[in-house]
């Protein structure tokens, strides 16, 4: 293998990229040496288990990667503005919708929620840490290995092109020849254990470790959504694991389970691929719901309306999400009957989603309804995820999604969900419980900005294109000619595009400016909350999270002692706490498994190569003997 | 968040007004027709469910904001069942609603169009290849590349393969699309109700080549499309296999025409291999688009027509 193989040469964009990337590497490290930070970042975060830390370093990771993913959708909304414009070329484009397909899925919103779950659960549910920090701490460093494996294609050997569902036989060998899907392969894989980890450690966590009184049906609903996520990501997870493992095996190692050649069947990575893919879109969306109950009757400053019809929704929705993978290819020919169920499975869908918006409504009924920022972000989310909703319903009717399968249409629809339902519930997370993490509020003011820009940018990026794809326009075209009249409409989402790309920008800049200027919270108590983790004795809770455990009597735990007039940090006698010390290994075994990944990724290793030499080096071994 | 919505619909109403000739929604086909009416069907239920919970939203939102006045709070509600029963039977009814003329449409799609002539549908092969459509008419025994003729008011089957990558045959205005895929066979019925070219593509993702896979449909008078064929079986030149080992080649090519079938040797929905091995007869070897030779050009970059 040559030098320029491994390298990506010859790109302008790549070459700007990788010479920010020696930049901002020598920054950091002149930086941590100069200001003595090495110790810090060390004992502090990189060797921490504590559930805070890591969950703050899951959000960081995931608004380093909603970057990454947002420039890349800048980038392609730059390309359509216009038929037949020359800002990237095929090949480029075709590498970037695959990156913000799977950036944005596997490397932001669900390390956004995950990080969001591990801040707020242990609280909610009284608990001092997750059940097992150390794997906790492995979950968070596979799955940042995992991120930087995937990102680093851009620089070194060239990103994946067959589309963030990778199908088969267009990503074999023949097909995406290059170490490209194999960095993808491997990216995934690795995170997948951190998510797999995840999964297992909070279904434990709220299973075995709630304070005294916590019953399930008194769990925040948050909570309940964690624990049915966990149970999706066990059971869909090892379905990938599979799923990638085997693709693997075809691509480095010559084997046939989706290959056109010696009788592979490339319908079946579809099958598998979708098997994990469509419980995935509700492991991003059942937190958000979460976090839109807390929310919402926090500051309707109302009980959450018909609890336990929330409970039964989300467990029906884990359910459905099962059964209807096969929407996402009715026009692969399966037969009318088998279109015929899962249109009906997919559409039973709407009917435990339409309860959830129906008992939000009704929670605001009757409410004192105070219009902070994460409750603005909250009233954006019901209507505009309304809209995603019901073209969801369209779409589930098979014979109508013959005519919106593939066009964007369907783009639409789920940008509207994702968007609308994940990203709106991670930004209104992050702001609810930031004074939980960071001891101050974000500025409420530029916060309210922030949500028009976004949220006006996101309404004109992606309405239009709904009327896109009825007029024919397909996904993934690169470019189109100026006869097929799609030019209006397209421009006009650019323009909303680079919308949105002010609104986080202004994100970030408010995260700067509170942090300079915002006034630091004085109590535990920022909004006047109902559950447990406003209830600490400050508003950074201690590692311990809760000197003496509290007890509970009913569902809005804290509200319910504070009209009770209860004070919960009163202690009378302290009791000896136990919590779990630093640790390296799962960093260090993070690193090494990295290292593992990216040898995988360049399958020509000089001492075996398993493809040609299989025979010959089996062979030798047995000679050494 | 009114004001949005008010400029979202004026957004909405212009978009409707300039573009009511949506491909989707302007059929020219008994299939596309029937999906229109589905679609249509589906557009007014979801408006009603859409206007119901913004008109909720905005009166709770008004009626019951932090304000001088406001002395209807209530925060001890946790839930009333005959409301919460009332939204999980309204849902039901119309996901039941919407069920019958979704798989009465489903099923019917499975089967020929009603044609005005009694005739039995013409069947054309289609398959896909890196980055062309090749057309191939076995009664006939014609072939065309890019571009495919058919008469009008007479159901076609579509038989659906590819030589490589999954690709999806899709003509928005005279029915919705099918996969199709090396080793495999999928069938699609369309029709014409009216002459005129419309415009078909690839609308699934194959790679490098993807966006510019497309290709017309002429649909013409029965006598002409008669005459047509005849014109080809005379005139049009024999399609070897050597040649038709080239189109298996990863490139762009213009429309072409041929007095024979490629089925004559290969049926691509039995032999998932062919398209790769033809490939590796010429010595064509796939290459990491992210090396250094990425200025030179790749083959196909310019290939003529020669038709």
């Amino acid at each position: 293998m040559s030098w320029d193989e491994f390298i990506v040469t010859g790109d302008p964009f790549i070459l700007a990229a990788q010479i920010s990337i020696v930049i901002t590497t020598i920054v950091i490290v002149f930086g941590l040496t100069y200001f003595k930070k090495w110790g810090y970042l060390w004992n502090e975060w990189i060797t921490t288990v504590d559930h805070r830390k890591i969950g703050i370093m899951y959000i960081i990771a995931a608004i380093l990667m909603l970057f990454r993913g947002g420039v890349d959708a800048l980038m392609m909304r730059t390309q359509l503005a216009t038929p037949n414009m020359q800002f990237l070329d095929a090949q480029n484009y075709n590498e970037i919708f695959t990156t913000h397909g799977t950036i944005m899925i596997i490397f932001m919103a669900m390390p956004f929620l995950i990080g969001l779950m591990n801040v707020a659960v242990p609280l909610q549910i009284g608990a001092r840490d997750l059940a097992f920090p150390f794997l906790n701490s492995l979950s968070f460093w596979t799955f940042f290995m995992g991120a930087m494996l995937f990102n680093l294609s851009f620089v070194i050997g060239g990103s994946p092109d067959a589309g963030w569902s990778a199908y088969m036989p267009l990503a074999s060998n023949d097909l995406s020849p290059g170490p490209g899907q194999n960095f993808y392969l491997l990216g995934l894989q690795l995170s997948g254990i951190g998510t797999l980890a995840t999964g297992i450690n909070f279904i434990v966590t709220i299973l075995r470790m709630r304070t005294k009184g916590m019953t399930l049906m008194r769990m925040p609903m948050f909570t309940w959504t964690a624990l049915i996520t966990s149970v999706i990501i066990i059971f869909a997870f090892p379905i990938l694991t599979v799923a990638l493992a085997m693709q693997t095996f075809d691509r480095l190692w010559d084997t046939a389970f989706f290959t056109l050649q010696d009788g592979g069947m490339p319908m079946l990575w579809a099958n598998l691929f979708w098997l994990w893919g469509h419980p995935e879109v509700y492991i991003v969306i059942l937190p958000a719901f979460g976090i839109f109950s807390e929310i919402i009757s926090t500051f309707a400053r109302k009980r959450l309306f018909g609890y336990t019809a929330m409970v039964i929704s989300i467990v029906a929705i884990s359910g459905l999400s099962f059964v209807v993978w096969v929407h996402h290819f009715f026009t692969m020919g399966a037969g009318a009957m088998v279109n015929s169920v899962f249109s009906i499975t997919t559409m039973a869908i709407a009917v435990p989603t339409g309860v959830k918006i129906f008992n939000w409504l009704a929670t605001l009924h009757k409410g004192k309804i105070r219009f902070s920022v994460p409750m603005i972000w909250t009233l954006g989310f019901i209507p505009n995820f309304t809209i995603g909703g019901v073209t969801g319903v369209m779409l589930a009717m098979a014979a109508a999604d013959y005519q919106y399968h593939n066009t964007y249409f369907l783009v639409s629809h789920f940008h509207y969900v994702l968007i609308a339902g994940t990203v709106f519930s991670c930004f209104a997370g992050l702001i609810y419980w930031y004074p939980k993490m960071f001891g101050h509020k974000l500025n409420e003011r530029i916060g309210r900005w922030v949500f028009w820009i976004f949220m006006i940018g996101f309404n004109i990026t992606f309405f239009p294109q709904y009327f896109l794809g009825l007029d024919g326009m397909p996904r993934r075209v690169y470019t189109y000619i100026p006869e097929e009249g799609w030019f209006s409409l397209n421009f006009i989402s650019t323009i909303g595009a680079f919308m949105m790309g002010i609104g986080f920008a202004l994100l970030i800049y408010n995260i700067y400016y509170s942090f300079r200027y915002e006034q630091r919270e004085t109590t535990g108590d920022s909004w006047n909350g109902r559950t447990l983790e406003w209830s600490t004795s400050s508003a950074i809770p201690p590692h311990y999270n809760f000197a003496k455990l509290p007890k509970v009597s009913g569902q809005d735990a804290f509200w319910e002692m504070k009209q009770l007039g209860e004070d919960t940090n009163e202690i009378k006698q302290y009791e000896k706490i136990h919590m779990p010390n630093n640790s390296a290994n799962p960093f260090v075994m993070s690193v090494f498994l990295f290292i593992a990944s990216f040898e995988l990724v360049f399958p020509m290793v000089d001492y075996c190569d398993f493809r040609v030499d299989w025979n010959t080096c089996m062979y030798d071994s047995k000679v050494v003997y | 968040m009114k004001q949005s919505y008010i400029s979202m619909f004026g957004l909405l109403c212009l978009i409707l007004l300039s573009g009511c000739n949506l491909a989707v929604l302007d059929p020219q086909g008994p299939v596309a027709s029937q999906q229109k009416d589905l679609i249509w069907l589906s557009i007014v239920f979801m408006f009603i469910i859409v206007l119901i919970v913004f008109t909720l939203l905005v009166y709770f939102l008004v009626k019951y904001r932090e304000r001088k006045g406001h002395d209807d709070y209530d925060p001890d509600i946790h839930g009333n069942n005959k409301l919460e029963i009332l939204w999980t039977v309204i849902p039901i009814i119309i996901v039941t609603i919407l069920s019958f003329p979704t798989v009465i449409t489903i099923f019917n799609l499975e089967e020929a169009p009603e044609a005005e002539s009694d005739r039995e549908p013409l069947v054309i092969h289609a398959t896909s290849a890196s980055w062309k459509w090749i057309f191939s008419y076995p009664e006939e025994d014609i072939q065309t590349v890019n571009y495919v003729n058919i008469p009008v008011e007479r159901p076609v089957l579509f038989k659906l393969t590819s030589a490589d990558s999954m690709a999806s045959f899709w003509v928005p205005q005279l029915g919705g699309e099918s996969y199709s895929m090396a080793g495999m066979q999928t069938e699609l019925y369309l029709q014409a109700s009216e002459e005129g070219t419309y415009s078909g593509r690839n609308s699934n993702f194959t790679g490098e080549g993807f966006a510019d896979m497309r290709f017309d449909v002429h649909a013409i008078e029965e006598p002409q499309f008669d005459a047509w064929v005849k014109e080809i079986q005379e005139g049009a030149p024999e399609l070897t296999q050597e040649r038709y080992d080239e189109f298996m080649l990863p490139t762009h090519v213009g429309e072409y025409t041929f007095s024979n079938t490629h089925l004559d040797w290969v049926d691509h929905s039995t032999d998932a291999e062919y398209g790769l091995d033809a490939r590796e007869r010429q010595g064509y070897e796939p290459e990491n688009p992210n090396a250094s030779d990425k200025g030179t050009p790749r083959v196909g970059d310019e290939e003529g027509k020669d038709s």
